[in-house]
């Protein structure tokens, strides 16, 4: 009788979720880590609306039974102790669930944090992405260019950001194609992430960040790696390059529009030390597509700002080998349907 | 009030138990205080930036000095309470003067190192490591100076009413307080110096 | 710093604040003045040690942060209520949400606890009083001007605008160079001192002073869980002590901790912050789950079910508590593994607290059970919590937390674990426990009005922004715009919060009602009750137990209803009793004028006051009041006044 509220509204929820309503922009991926984390979280709630449902029947069953009315007016409830057996039940069969629901959460969480299944031999496109008031700045070292307030992505191919922090912490998130990670300013995080259907994605800062944190957006364009190329020699021909200088004052403005240059600002302001931080170990969990060469140009021990002058950085920007194994090639295959 | 002549002074009243195992149970959060700016101090150690590190900065002279006060406190302050037992008052205000003698003079060195390490560079605004090093030898100095002040509370108290149920009670606690103190600094020495200058 | 800095200026909704708050302060005043209630405010409450004198206290002041919480709530959901609203500027939605997280928890959630615990524990023990009655009103007047420092904030100087969680290097003088963080540390450290205070006290009377005969298995459940509680406090809240204290040497004396030059490391405070702020959600939820045993044992008509294992899952949930910290970031990079470890631990929680939820549910089987206010608001919990529950095992997969991170889902999940497992229970024992300090009920009808209120507003209020979080909406977005999509939903949580008000006002009202229309209770045991409380008249004299009670069993005063037996028959002595003390409320101010000297780094002033602070305590150090007898005569009069007309 009471609280039938919010079960109405879980099973209207459901409905909406299972048929793949569209608005919520969580459950309709569009690359398969996105799909990874929707289905886990899928499966999750189906789980979970189970273990509701047990605890609400048992619920209304207890209210509608044992209220006290009229007719059991002078009945004197038993003294009961407790039941070894049932409150054992009560606990195995969570443990169990538990159990699952941590294969599950620990499997997918590998397969999220690595190069999504069936790109792992590609060469993943790497772009830094940094944050500074309420700006995102995207490097592409690979390319020489750099964008403020967009990206843009070839689909079909592994794509490897790069996050840090010229300030507060930020977290980069583009919902309908990964998880969200925190760029912060002394280490590099990473999201590994494919785009498998060509489309403009809503992208985020989405941990708060002062004033302007509201209007931290940009936009994720997925396109074919031709238009890429395309879109990649468009802005080397026709933008300026970065200067340090310029570079500079754009960190102090606080709002800007959208911008391209056909440099970085790798070279002058380098991220910090890569992949060392004090809880863990993304270095291992992303092995098997380690860089040879952030390894090497990093030592161990802590860097700070104040230590760059011994990076030098420009080597690592313009990889060794310039021209990367085309794999729009293959990609272009898979696209326009 | 029941006053119970079987059990020591300190222990002599319902309401004195209940303090003692009061005080028992703020070692307990002194404990886990300290143990948060020891994890503070081991997780920023390395983190010195282009200032000095331990290595370069420790010196074990005054360090020792410091250390064999503090123990020698430590001894003093038992057999203050020691003396309190006997009921002995006059002895135990002795010893109890020795006690915060030494402190001040661990304090005084403690001063004079802070001054050194300014000297050599590593003020507290230097790098994550000296914030970290001199928070956690601050924070053991501020207990130290809180308990100079407390100790000569009891001891005028102890000198106007004498050794009663509430005096020796609050001896006894400041005891307690005086030898986890002890142990704190066992435990920088040992962790922050020796290490340091391995 | 210039004067005009020093007030708040340039906003209308502000200055209407000031203009209150010196209109609510002098109408207190000339009040106080008027019906010559100074000396009745010093001599009974002021300076008062009595355990349910500061029990209400601390309720009153609790009710007081709730309206002031609930305001800044209801402009937040105002603001996003549509798309580009222009209500609020960003700074100041900033200040709001910061200052809503701070007070909900701190300064309401944490104190109705402590209210409760103050007013009912020593009773339920069959204690005279708390252990060490002048240390629990340091206790209160501690927490009493931290909250008042954190309040004046908003009109003098500025509040905090970090988030609740204050993040480094936001919160750092290099991005918040104004006050407000300032007031954030400085605030916290001083209640926070009370807060361990309290926990120690506790334990020892928990622990040291119960009734000859008590077991700590034959405790009520209240009882065991304050004792748990306690514990985490002694351990939880030195980190904070430590954190804040960091934070307040790299803000105001150039430290290194969490900067982002020079060594610092900003993820150190996220784990120190969280190191004591998983264990403090346990904190304000373990004492709750004791008063839903309470309440629902006594209106089931039945002993608790499970007794042994609901204590043993409370002990449970503690230990895990300190062990779950780092799933509230996740997305910090620290890989799978740690991920991994961590998601465990989370989700191992619902295991106790499952075993919980199917104990009440059993202690409803068989039993009788009567709909009273109290008793809707601790059936309404286990649902509701419920879903807060399962969504917080979905939360706690690492994986799928990539994508409610920092999202609406995710706030919606803490309310529902929050309102109804804080804020019901509270309610729930306010109105419960409320005939035993004031003597008469809150009025039934009214009440259970009150509850429908609240119960159907929160889920229209909340239930919504599980949706939003999966449109992708992150939390503390001052504005959007109408191409997100999220306006309808808001707009649905906003009337939801309507609703709410609407319900809170109506359970003030009733307060008010009862006051003046409710019939008194005349035979201290309104509700049928089980436990030591009930078996003393109401309104509680000041000493509580005439004599103190011989415990047999569980429920003792339950079976000596059955059988006919009294608790009380036994040979009445005099009584000695703590002396009210005013020294207590003088550390509480001069703790208040040094956190406000310090917040503006005014050091002369602040040295002063730190001065004051040490030469009350050395005052209380010499102070060797041994408190006072209420002789033979004086006891067998008023419990022959208080009892001769139950019979």
């Amino acid at each position: 009788m009471k609280k039938r509220g919010p079960l109405l509204a879980l099973f209207f929820g459901l409905t909406m979720l299972l048929s793949g309503c569209s608005s919520l922009t969580v459950l309709d991926p569009k690359g398969p880590a996105a799909r990874t984390l929707s289905d886990t979280i899928i499966f999750s709630i189906l789980m979970m609306v189970g273990v509701l449902a047990v605890v609400y029947i048992l619920y209304v069953y207890m209210l509608v039974k044992y209220r006290a009315k009229k007719s059991n007016e002078g009945y004197v409830p038993p003294h009961e102790e407790g039941s070894t057996k049932l409150e054992i039940t009560w606990t195995v069969i969570p443990i169990i669930i538990v159990l699952i629901l941590s294969v599950v959460t620990v499997r997918t969480t590998m397969a999220v944090e690595n190069v999504p299944e069936g790109y792992e031999n590609q060469e993943p496109l790497v772009i830094y992405a940094s944050s500074s008031n309420w700006k995102w700045h995207f490097s592409y070292p690979e390319q020489g260019i750099e964008t403020v307030n967009y990206v843009n992505l070839p689909t079909h191919r592994p794509v490897e950001f790069r996050m840090y922090s010229f300030g507060p912490i930020t977290s980069l998130w583009i919902p309908q194609l990964a998880g969200q990670k925190y760029a912060m300013s002394d280490m590099v995080t990473k999201i590994n992430l494919v785009a498998d259907v060509p489309g403009s994605y809503m992208g985020k800062n989405a941990n708060f960040n002062g004033e302007g944190f509201a209007h931290m957006n940009f936009e994720a364009l997925a396109m074919s790696q031709a238009e890429f190329d395309e879109w990649v020699q468009d802005v080397k021909n026709n933008e300026g390059e970065l200067t340090e200088a310029e570079f500079d004052k754009l960190l102090e403005t606080p709002h800007v529009g959208r911008m391209s240059f056909a440099s970085t600002h790798l070279s002058f302001s380098p991220p910090p030390e890569e992949g060392h931080h004090h809880s863990g170990s993304t270095e291992k969990e992303n092995g098997n597509q380690e860089h040879q060469d952030n390894k090497e140009k990093f030592p161990e021990p802590s860097s700070t700002d104040e230590d760059e002058a011994e990076f030098d950085f420009d080597p690592n920007v313009h990889p060794d080998d310039p021209t990367p194994v085309d794999p729009g090639d293959e990609s272009t295959h898979h696209e326009g349907h | 009030m029941k006053i119970d002549a079987t059990q020591p002074l300190e222990y002599g009243t319902e309401e004195n138990r209940n303090k003692i195992f009061g005080f028992w149970l703020f070692m307990g959060a002194e404990i886990a205080l300290f143990a948060t700016l020891f994890t503070v101090y081991f997780v920023l150690v390395d983190r010195f930036a282009s200032g000095p590190s331990g290595a370069d900065l420790f010196v074990i002279g005054p360090v020792l000095a410091e250390t064999f006060i503090l123990l020698t406190s430590s001894f003093t302050i038992g057999l203050a309470v020691h003396s309190m037992r006997l009921g002995l008052k006059k002895q135990m205000m002795i010893f109890m003067v020795i006690t915060l003698v030494l402190g001040a003079a661990f304090l005084g060195i403690e001063i004079y190192e802070f001054f050194h390490y300014v000297h050599e560079g590593a003020a507290i605004t230097t790098s994550a490591f000296t914030s970290s090093l001199l928070t956690l030898l601050g924070t053991h100095g501020a207990h130290v100076t809180f308990g100079l002040l407390w100790g000569t509370a009891i001891l005028l108290q102890v000198r106007k009413y004498g050794l009663d149920h509430k005096t020796a009670n609050k001896s006894f606690i400041f005891s307690l307080y005086w030898h986890f103190l002890d142990v704190v600094w066992i435990f920088i020495f040992s962790f922050v110096y020796l290490k340091g200058l391995m | 710093m210039k004067w005009d800095e020093f007030f708040v200026t340039g906003d209308p909704l502000i200055y209407g604040a000031m203009v209150s708050i010196v209109l609510v302060s002098l109408a207190i005043l000339v009040g106080l003045t008027y019906f010559k209630k100074w000396g009745y405010l010093w001599r009974e409450w002021l300076t008062t040690v009595d355990h349910k004198k500061i029990g209400v206290m601390y309720i009153l002041a609790a009710l007081i942060m709730l309206f002031r919480g609930g305001v800044d709530a209801v402009m937040m959901r105002a603001q996003t209520s549509m798309p580009d609203m222009k209500f609020l500027d960003g700074q100041h939605y900033n200040e709001i949400f910061t200052t809503h997280g701070v007070i909900m928890i701190l300064f309401m959630a944490m104190p109705f606890i402590f209210g409760l615990m103050n007013v009912i524990i020593p009773l339920q023990i069959g204690a005279r009083d708390v252990a060490f009655p002048r240390l629990n009103a340091i206790s209160f007047w501690l927490f009493f001007a931290g909250a008042m420092l954190f309040n004046i904030s908003f009109v003098i100087g500025g509040s905090p605008d970090a988030g609740w969680s204050a993040y480094f290097p936001l919160a750092g003088i290099e991005f918040s160079p104004h006050v407000g963080n300032n007031y954030y540390s400085l605030a916290l450290q001083i209640s926070g001192i009370g807060t361990l205070m309290t926990g120690l006290n506790f334990i020892v009377t928990i622990m040291k002073m119960r009734a000859p005969g008590m077991t700590l298995m034959k405790m009520p459940m209240f009882t065991w869980s304050v004792l748990i509680t306690s514990v985490i406090i002694i351990f939880a809240f030195p980190v904070l002590t430590v954190a804040l204290l960091l934070m307040m040497f790299d803000r105001q004396f150039g430290t290194q901790f969490f900067t982002m030059q020079n060594g610092g490391m900003d993820m150190l405070w996220a784990n120190l912050f969280w190191v004591w702020g998983h264990p403090e959600v346990y904190i304000v939820v373990l004492p709750a789950f004791g008063i839903f045993s309470e309440i629902i044992s006594t209106f089931a008509k039945k002993n608790l079910y499970g007794y042994k294992s609901m204590v043993i899952s409370m002990l449970v949930i503690s230990g895990l508590s300190f062990l779950v910290w780092a799933h509230h970031f996740y997305t910090m990079g620290q890989g799978a593994m740690v991920n991994g470890f961590f998601s465990i631990t989370t989700m191992a929680i619902a295991v106790p607290t499952g075993v919980k939820i199917f104990n009440w549910l059993f202690t409803l089987h068989k039993g009788r059970i009567e709909f009273t206010t109290p008793m809707l608001y601790s059936l309404a919990f286990i649902p509701i919590f419920t879903i807060g529950g399962v969504t917080g095992v979905m939360l706690a997969m690492a994986s799928a937390d990539y994508q409610y991170h920092n999202t609406m889902f995710l706030v919606a999940h803490f309310h529902y674990v929050l309102i109804p497992g804080t804020v019901f229970a509270v309610i729930a024992g306010f109105h419960y426990w409320f005939p035993k300090v004031f003597g008469f009920r809150l009025n039934e009808r009214r009440g259970k009005t009150a509850f429908w209120f609240i119960i159907i507003s929160f889920n229209v209020t909340f239930f919504p922004l599980f949706f939003l979080g999966l449109q992708g909406m992150t939390r503390r977005m001052y504005t959007y715009s109408e191409e997100t999509g999220f306006g309808p939903l808001n707009m649905l949580s906003m009337v939801g919060a309507i609703g709410l008000t609407i319900g809170f006002i109506l359970l003030v009202y009733n307060i008010y009602w009862s006051t003046r229309y409710e019939p008194r209770d005349t035979t201290g045991d309104p509700w049928d009750g089980r436990s030591l409380e009930w078996s003393m008249p109401s309104p509680v004299p000041v000493y509580n137990f005439a004599v103190v009670p011989e415990i047999t069993k569980r429920d003792e005063f339950w079976f000596a209803k059955q059988e006919g037996k009294s608790l009380s028959d036994k040979k009445i002595e005099k009584i000695h009793m703590p002396s009210n003390s005013g020294k207590p409320f003088i550390l509480g101010i001069a703790f208040f004028f040094l956190g406000f000297f310090v917040v503006f780094s005014w050091w002369t002033p602040a040295i002063v006051a730190g001065i004051a602070v040490l030469l009350t305590m050395a005052a209380m150090s010499f102070d060797r009041d041994d408190g006072y007898y209420i002789p033979v005569e004086e006891v067998v009069q008023s419990e022959k006044r208080l009892r001769g007309e139950r019979v």
